[in-house]
C-alpha cells in the first residue's frame, strides 16, 4: 500500500535552489535511506515533509497518514541555553500529538514515557535538566519524545550523529523494530555502509538525483 | 505590624484592589513564562504603551476605559504578530513602531482634550484607590478565563515553546498558540494597568518568571514558583505602599526586583 508520494520537490532558500525536483515513492512499512553529500538538500527534504517549510513547487500526497501522525526528529534542535525543562517533561509531551480535544496526560502516556526512557537508557536522568545534559545525552532524550508520538510514519535527520557506538546499534535495532511493526520510516544518514542494510528503498541526492530499491543500488554503486 | 494590617483590610477599597491585584499578578505571571522563552518579552511592554494610548482617547470621550481599551490592544497584538510572521520588518522594530505611534496618538490627543488629570496620572502609575466594584468584576471574570485557556493549553504551550519545530511537524497550529498567548497578554495588560499603571505593568509579567529561572530547571516548577512568588511581591507591595504612602504599582515593582536579587544571590552561591 503506498504510503507517501513525493513529486518533483523543489525549495528555494530566498533565490538559493537547496533541492531541485526531488521525486520519490513509499509504500507503508518501508525504510527509506536517504544519503547524499554535506549540503544536497537532505535535511531540506525532510523539513518540508514534516512540514515545517513549504516547498516552492512540487506536491506530497500521505496516503492514510494524518498530519499529527508524523514523528520528525531533527538534526539539530535549538533549545535555549535557559529552558527550564525537566527530561521527563520534553520525553512525555511527545505523547500530545494523539490527543484531540484535550491536552492532559493519561496512565497510557506515562506509562509509553517510562518505556521509552528506559528503552534509550536514560530513566536515570528523568528528573534532571535538559540543559545540563551532553549533546549524545540530548540526543536520546529527543528520540525517545519521538518514539513516545508512536506516528505512522517516522523522519528521522541523522538520528545517530552524537551517540556512542552502543547506542547507535542499539537506536538501528530498534528503529528496525518499530519498522517491522508497519511503520515507515524516512531517515537520513552519512554512515552508507551500515544504513543501507536496513533500508528496502534508497533516495541519494546530488547532481542527478537516485532513487530505487536497495538492490538496484547497490548494483549501480558496484 | 498586625495593627497596620487590619487597618488595610478595613477599606474597602483596598479588598478591591487586594482581589484585582492577585488575580492579575497569577495570570500576569504565567504568561510571563512563556513570552520570556519565546523571546516575546517586549511584546508586554510595547502593548502596554498602545494600552495607554488607548485610554487617553478612551477617557476624553466618557467611554469606559477598559471596555475601550482590550479589544484595541488585542487587536494591536494580532497586528504585531501578523506583522512578525511576514518578516519584512523585524519583530522589535515592529513592535516599537506600533507603541510609539499609539503613545504620540494618545499624548497628542490628550493635549487637545482633558490635559494631564490625575485620572490619566493614574493610568499611567497606577492606583489603588480608583478600582470601582464593576471593575472587580470585569478583572476576576477575565482572569478566571486566562487561568482556565492556560491550565487547559498548558502541555500544548509547553511542546510549542520548547521545539516550534517538532511541534509544526506534529501537526500542531502554531499561529493559534502565539495568537492565544498574544492575545491573553492584550487582555491582562489592560486590567493590569488599573493598579500597576502603563508604564509598570510589564514588569509583573517578566519579573515572577525570570526571577523562578534563577533557581529552579523544571517547568512545572517555574510556573507554580512564579505564581506564588507574583502573588507574595503583590501583598508585599501593597502593604509597604500604604505604610509608606508609595504609589503601589511602583512599591510592587520594588518588591518584584528584591526577590530576583535575592534568587540571583541564591543561585550564585548554589552553582559555586
Ligand atoms: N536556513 C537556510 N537558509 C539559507 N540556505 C540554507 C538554509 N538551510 C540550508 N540552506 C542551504 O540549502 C542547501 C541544503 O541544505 P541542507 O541542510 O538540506 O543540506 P544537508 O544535505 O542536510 O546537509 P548536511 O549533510 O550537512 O546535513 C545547502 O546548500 C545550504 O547552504
Ligand atoms: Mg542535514
Amino acid at each position: 500500500m503506498k504510503a507517501l508520494l513525493c513529486k518533483q520537490i523543489s525549495v528555494k532558500y530566498e533565490s538559493k535552489l537547496a533541492l531541485e525536483e526531488c521525486s520519490f515513492e513509499i509504500d507503508t512499512g518501508n525504510f527509506l535511506g536517504v544519503f547524499g553529500k554535506n549540503g544536497s538538500g537532505k535535511s531540506t527534504l525532510l523539513k518540508s515533509i514534516a512540514g515545517i517549510i513549504k516547498p516552492n513547487s512540487g506536491t506530497f500526497d500521505f496516503y492514510g497518514i494524518k498530519k499529527n501522525e508524523i514523528g520528525y526528529m531533527a538534526q539539530q534542535t535549538p533549545v535555549q541555553k535557559d529552558f527550564p525543562a525537566s527530561i521527563y517533561e520534553v520525553v512525555i509531551s511527545g505523547t500530545l500529538c494523539k490527543h484531540k480535544r484535550f491536552f492532559f496526560y493519561n496512565k497510557n502516556d506515562k506509562k509509553l514515557a517510562d518505556k521509552n526512557l528506559e528503552l534509550l537508557g536514560i530513566e536515570q536522568l528523568k528528573h534532571k535538566s535538559f540543559q545540563e545534559l551532553s549533546g549524545g545525552q540530548k540526543q536520546r532524550v529527543l528520540l525517545a519524545r519521538m518514539l513516545c508520538t508512536e506516528a505512522k510514519l517516522l523522519l528521522l535527520d541523522e538520528p545517530a550523529s552524537g551517540l556512542d557506538t552502543a547506542a547507535a546499534e542499539q537506536l538501528l535495532s530498534t528503529l528496525k523494530d518499530i519498522n517491522s511493526q508497519g511503520v515507515t520510516i524516512i531517515m537520513v544518514s552519512h554512515d552508507i555502509q551500515n544504513a543501507v542494510n536496513f533500508c528496502d528503498k534508497i533516495l541519494h541526492l546530488g547532481k542527478a538525483h537516485f532513487f530505487g530499491s536497495r538492490e538496484e543500488y547497490n548494483a549501480r554503486t558496484a | 505590624m498586625l495593627e497596620l494590617l487590619e487597618e488595610l483590610f478595613s477599606y474597602s477599597f483596598v479588598v478591591r484592589a487586594i482581589i484585582v491585584g492577585i488575580s492579575v499578578s497569577l495570570c500576569a505571571s504565567l504568561l510571563g513564562l512563556p513570552l520570556i522563552l519565546q523571546r516575546y518579552s517586549m511584546i508586554g511592554d510595547g502593548l502596554s504603551h498602545v494600552a495607554f494610548g488607548t485610554l487617553a482617547i478612551a477617557l476624553p470621550l466618557g467611554f469606559s476605559p477598559l471596555k475601550v481599551s482590550i479589544p484595541l490592544v488585542m487587536l494591536a497584538a494580532f497586528l504585531l504578530l501578523r506583522i512578525r510572521e511576514s518578516s519584512k520588518i523585524r519583530g522589535d522594530a515592529a513592535i516599537a513602531i506600533i507603541s510609539c505611534s499609539s503613545l504620540a496618538v494618545g499624548v497628542i490627543v490628550m493635549s487637545q482634550t482633558v490635559g494631564m488629570n490625575t485620572d490619566i496620572c493614574n493610568y499611567m502609575f497606577g492606583s489603588i484607590l480608583a478600582i470601582k466594584q464593576e471593575e472587580v468584576y470585569l478583572c476576576v471574570a477575565i482572569s478566571a478565563i486566562i487561568l482556565a485557556l492556560f491550565v487547559f493549553f498548558y502541555n500544548k504551550i509547553f511542546s510549542v515553546i520548547f521545539d516550534i519545530n517538532y511541534a509544526k511537524a506534529s501537526g500542531t497550529n502554531i499561529e493559534f498558540y502565539n495568537m492565544l498567548l498574544a492575545l491573553l497578554t492584550a487582555a491582562i495588560i489592560v486590567i493590569g494597568m488599573r493598579i500597576m499603571g502603563a508604564m509598570l505593568i510589564s514588569s509583573l509579567i517578566i519579573f515572577p518568571a525570570l526571577t523562578s529561572m534563577r533557581i529552579l530547571k523544571k517547568f512545572k516548577s517555574v510556573v507554580i514558583c512564579s505564581a506564588i512568588l507574583s502573588c507574595i511581591c503583590f501583598l508585599l507591595g501593597v502593604v509597604v505602599s500604604f505604610a509608606y504612602n508609595i504609589p503601589a504599582g511602583a512599591s510592587i515593582v520594588a518588591a518584584n526586583l528584591g526577590a530576583f536579587l535575592i534568587f540571583w544571590l541564591i543561585s550564585s552561591i548554589i552553582r559555586r
